[in-house]
């Protein structure tokens, strides 16, 4: 195996690691924004997400004997269950209040992290939810002999990853082949016209920013399953990350991979690039990689949004008096 | 009989109240933070109910617990958020959203702090210097997101957002590489001639930490005032915020009005780290981590109605609860309830055009005319 390879099958799992949830979230945020409503509270759903996601994994953990990967399992849709609920606020405030959207979004995601550290330092006296387990799988059965792809897709693998790509696949389709994804659809372009067919707005936006909630949640938990072995309030800028990889992916699913995959191996190097030895002869300082993300998200927006596929209506409360 | 005088007079205060819709935008306000400190009050009792009261009215009068020591320390906690609430309250009155004051604070915080370390041969003119130097960067960040508005058609949240982290970054990266303090891991200390003078302020509020942030506080609000509400230039960009075709129909220049008022909004950001800074003990740290007090801006400035003497009074306000927060542990709370009492007063702040149809509404029942609403932070 040459070197090159050994760095490829090296790198391909963490860099997978990363795409996941940011994937799964900017794709979370594309259904809200796509019905209508944005949703800037992707970093606060994540934190919600996160925290009750890893209490429960925490009391699985201590008080029963169910399989690793099952506690992961429950963990997961805990926190999707969790920042579904969560986003319930967004969602009223959004759609039924006509609030400032940014505004309502900005209240979560102060809320969130001060709520997961308040009741960590009242329970357990720290910032810190500490989880024992490590829930990296390391070699499928079966499946990792497969050549080429077994060790880049089937080792140093979490159970998230193989959800997240069924999920991805799943709300894909619907939204791109079904009756409810036609209307999320419509509901972010013209809701007037939307409306006047017989689609109840308001019931649609909840969807969509009920969906982006559940999928930020999820995240959250994802995150701190594939990054830590604690939970300290925090995901580090993931949500507004996932956001930048909804802008860069211009809101379609597909490009939303690309986008996560360039942000993802972008995060990868930032940690890793002092082992490899292109990126440690330039010795850049790492601080460089992790602004990048951010810098060509700029790029584009400064050079598509004369032309952008962003959501016609997104941001606009929905006013059946106004035409 | 004394009771019916007490309801006329109760009717006569509302039909009063009527004729001024500022008020109601004001009823609304303090009704968001009455909600925001009930939220509180209500997980503190679920924490620990016994100590729930005494806590929560050392949270309410903290700015008094240990007399003019709490009042100058309120002020010293009050002067930053006053300052990052007037930066996203004059975005707002001119019809931008800017949530990028922690990146215009962070990198403000890091040109006065590397004047403050590096630039000792200015003398007695050092602090000023390193004040200006702040107030520079925040406005040069501030300014980024104005010129893609105004040119590229990008929105100002999104950007802000992006430059938000590109600040943080850049923030770790430029201590790292020029002001390192390896030993304790964090920035160097500024020279103490970069530390913002007290003048007679240690013996009026003796033991606080108050400086003359406070003065520059005031100063800023009063000339905020002043450029809105009487000036030529205050009143086009309130126009271009009401309405940017009608602004430029009317021979107004609305790119650059744009683009000052983000500079503008970003040199108070700019201005807040450096005061945050330039003091003794506080150290600026390479943490990847957003300073908070951009975004309780937001919530100030909210509160405050975007009007530059209510953002003072909000902003002194929440030096308060910050104060309370500091003396809360004497109960065994976490301070995090005061940013949990925040964020809430932001989400009902969110709500205020339904607070106010509702006070416009309980009004309307009670004297029976018609009431108009105003939105008073003046955002749509």
């Amino acid at each position: 195996m040459s070197e090159t390879a050994a760095m490829i099958y090296f790198l391909f799992p963490l860099v997978i690691a990363s795409m996941v949830p940011l994937a799964l979230v900017a794709l979370g945020a594309l259904f809200s924004e796509r019905s209508g409503v944005i949703n800037i509270a992707l970093e606060g759903i994540m934190v919600m997400g996160g925290f009750v996601g890893i209490m429960a994994i925490r009391y699985l953990e201590q008080n029963s004997v169910m399989h690793m990967q099952a506690i992961a399992l429950t963990g997961l849709l805990v926190g999707a269950a969790a920042g579904l609920v969560f986003s319930c606020f967004h969602a009223f405030a959004s759609i039924h209040m006509k609030s400032n959207q940014i505004i309502s979004a900005t209240a979560l995601n102060l809320f969130a992290p001060a709520l997961a550290i308040f009741v960590a330092r009242t329970i357990f006296l720290s910032r810190r939810i500490v989880i024992s387990g490590n829930y990296l799988i390391r070699e499928v059965p079966v499946l990792s002999e497969i050549p080429v792809l077994g060790p880049l897709l089937f080792t140093r693998s979490y159970i998230s990853t193989y959800l997240g790509i069924v999920i991805f696949i799943v709300l894909s389709i619907i939204l791109y082949k079904t009756r409810l994804g036609l209307r999320i659809r419509s509901c972010g372009e013209n809701p007037h016209a939307a409306d006047s067919l017989g689609v109840n707005i308001y019931k649609i936006r909840y969807i969509g920013v009920l969906i982006s909630g559940a999928l930020a949640g999820m995240g959250g938990v994802i995150f701190v399953l594939s990054f830590a072995t604690r939970f300290d309030g925090t995901v580090v800028g993931f949500g507004f990350l996932a956001l930048a990889v909804l802008i860069f992916g211009q809101w379609r699913p597909s490009r939303i991979l690309y986008a996560a995959f360039f942000f993802a191996f972008m995060r990868v190097i930032a940690s890793t690039y002092s082992g490899i030895p292109v990126l440690q002869d330039i010795n850049l300082p790492s601080e460089v990689y992790r602004m990048l993300p951010y810098i060509a998200t700029l790029v584009v927006l400064s050079f598509a949004s004369k032309r952008s596929r962003a959501p016609r209506a997104a941001g606009e409360p929905y006013d059946a008096g106004k035409r | 009989m004394k009771q019916a005088e007490q309801a006329t007079l109760w009717i006569r205060l509302l039909q009063k109240t009527a004729e001024r819709p500022t008020r109601i935008s004001v009823i609304s306000s303090i009704l968001a933070i009455i909600f925001g400190l009930l939220v509180g009050l209500i997980i503190m009792v679920i924490v620990n109910p016994g100590e729930a009261l005494p806590g929560f009215l050392t949270i309410l009068f903290g700015a008094f617990n240990e007399g003019l020591r709490s009042i100058g320390n309120t002020l010293y906690f009050g002067v930053p958020i006053v300052l990052t609430g007037l930066s996203v309250a004059f975005a707002f009155r001119t019809g931008l959203f800017n949530i990028g004051a922690t990146g215009q604070l962070t990198m403000g915080a890091f040109t006065a702090v590397y004047i403050g370390v590096n630039w000792g041969f200015l003398g007695p003119l050092h602090w000023a210097a390193a004040l200006l130097g702040g107030m520079l960067a925040g406005a040069l960040w501030g300014c980024i997101p104005g010129l893609l508005k105004a040119f590229r058609n990008v929105h100002e949240v999104v950007a802000s957002i992006m430059l938000n982290y590109i600040a943080m970054y850049m923030n770790t990266m430029l201590i790292q590489q020029l002001i390192y303090n390896q030993q304790y891991a964090r920035a160097m200390s500024p020279q103490p001639s970069a530390r913002l003078p007290v003048w007679f302020l240690d013996s009026l509020f003796p033991g606080s930490s108050v400086n003359i942030g406070i003065f520059i506080a005031i100063g800023l609000a009063a000339l905020l005032h002043v450029i809105l509400n009487k000036t030529v230039f205050g009143y086009e960009l309130k126009s271009v915020g009401f309405n940017r075709d009608a602004a430029k129909y009317a021979g107004m220049n609305e790119k650059r009005n744009v683009v000052l008022s983000m500079t503008i909004s970003g040199a108070l950001s700019g201005t807040a780290g450096a005061i945050m800074f330039l003091v003794a003990g506080k150290h600026l740290e390479p943490v990847n981590q957003l300073m908070q007090e951009g975004f309780t801006g937001i919530a100030i400035a909210l509160l405050g109605l975007s009007a530059p003497v209510g953002v003072f009074l909000a902003g002194i306000f929440y030096g308060g609860l910050e104060q309370g927060g500091y003396y809360l542990q004497l109960y065994d709370f976490m301070p995090e309830i005061i940013d949990i009492i925040i964020s809430v007063i932001i989400y009902f702040s969110a709500l205020s055009l339904f607070l106010q149809k509702f006070v416009a509404g309980y009004i309307r029942q009670k004297i029976g005319a018609e009431v108009e609403i105003q939105e008073g932070s003046g955002i749509k």
